[in-house]
C-alpha cells in the first residue's frame, strides 16, 4: 500500500477513467476504439488501483468469481448476437434498418449518430465486458500469487 | 482398401489446396484493390457504421474477432489454473 497522496489520488482518478473507457466502448461505430481498446483503458484503471492499494485491498470488491460469470456473458453475447444472423450467414448485421441501432448515416464523412451500426455497439459492449473481466481476473490472479496470498476460488 | 482411399483422399485435397493457392487473389499487392474499394463504398450503407474499421472488424470478417476473444478467453483461462496450481504445489510441498 503506497502512501495517502497516492491512494486518494488513485480514488479521483479512477472514475475518470472508467467514463472514458465506457466512452471508448459506447462510441466504437463511430469513432476510433471499440470494445477492446475501452476494456484495455478501464483494465489500466484498474492497475493503477493495484499500484496504489496492495492486491489484499482490492481482493474485497474484485471477487474472482463474480470477474469469471462476467466474461462469460460477454463471450456468450457475443456468440447469441453472431448466431442470431444466421438465417442469411453467420455475423450478418440483421439490425441494420430496425429501431434498434438501425439508422444509416450518409456515405462519406460525417459527424456520426450513436443509434447506427446494428449489431455493431452490441457486439463492442459485448466485448468490453469480456476485456474488462478477463484482464483484471488475470493481473489480480498475478498480483496476488506473487505477493504470496491465497488465490481466490 | 483402405489404403488406397486414404491416398485417393489426399490427392484431391492436395490437389483443391495447390489449385486453391494458384487461384489466390494476389495479396498485398496494391493493384488487387477491388475487395478495399467494395468496403470503403459499401460499407456505411450496409453496416450503417461510420467507423468503417469497426465494421469490418465486427460485421465483414466478425469470425476473426470471435477468434480473437477465444484466444482472450483461452489466456485468462490459462493463467488462472496455472496460478492454482502451482499455488496447490507449493502447498503440498
Amino acid at each position: 500500500m503506497l502512501s495517502k497522496i497516492v491512494r486518494t489520488v488513485a480514488n479521483q482518478l479512477i472514475l475518470f477513467i472508467i467514463v472514458f473507457g465506457l466512452y471508448v466502448i459506447t462510441h466504437g461505430h463511430i469513432t476510433p476504439g471499440g470494445g477492446f481498446q475501452g476494456g484495455a483503458v478501464i483494465v489500466s484503471g484498474v492497475v493503477m488501483l493495484l499500484v496504489a492499494f496492495s492486491s489484499q485491498e482490492l481482493k474485497k470488491s474484485l471477487r474472482e468469481r463474480v470477474l469469471s460469470i462476467m466474461e462469460s456473458t460477454g463471450a456468450l453475447i457475443f456468440a447469441i448476437l453472431a448466431f442470431a444472423g444466421i438465417g442469411t450467414a453467420f455475423f450478418y448485421n440483421f439490425l441494420v434498418g430496425t429501431p434498434i441501432f438501425g439508422r444509416i448515416p450518409a456515405t462519406g464523412p460525417g459527424p456520426g449518430d450513436i443509434w447506427t451500426g446494428g449489431v455493431i455497439p452490441l457486439m463492442n459492449f459485448a466485448v468490453g465486458l469480456k476485456v474488462i473481466a478477463g484482464l483484471s481476473a488475470v493481473v489480480l490472479a498475478i498480483a496476488l500469487f506473487s505477493s504470496g496470498e491465497e488465490v481466490e476460488e | 482398401m483402405r489404403k488406397v482411399v486414404g491416398l485417393i483422399l489426399l490427392l484431391v485435397l492436395v490437389a483443391s489446396l495447390v489449385s486453391g493457392v494458384l487461384l489466390i487473389h494476389p495479396f498485398g499487392h496494391p493493384d488487387a484493390s477491388d475487395m478495399d474499394d467494395y468496403i470503403i463504398e459499401n460499407a456505411q450503407e450496409e453496416t450503417g457504421s461510420n467507423n468503417v474499421v469497426a465494421a469490418v472488424l465486427f460485421d465483414y470478417r466478425g469470425l476473426d474477432t470471435l477468434g480473437e476473444a477465444t484466444i482472450l478467453f483461452t489466456a485468462v483461462m490459462g493463467v488462472l489454473l496455472l496460478v492454482r496450481t502451482l499455488k496447490r504445489k507449493e502447498e503440498s510441498s
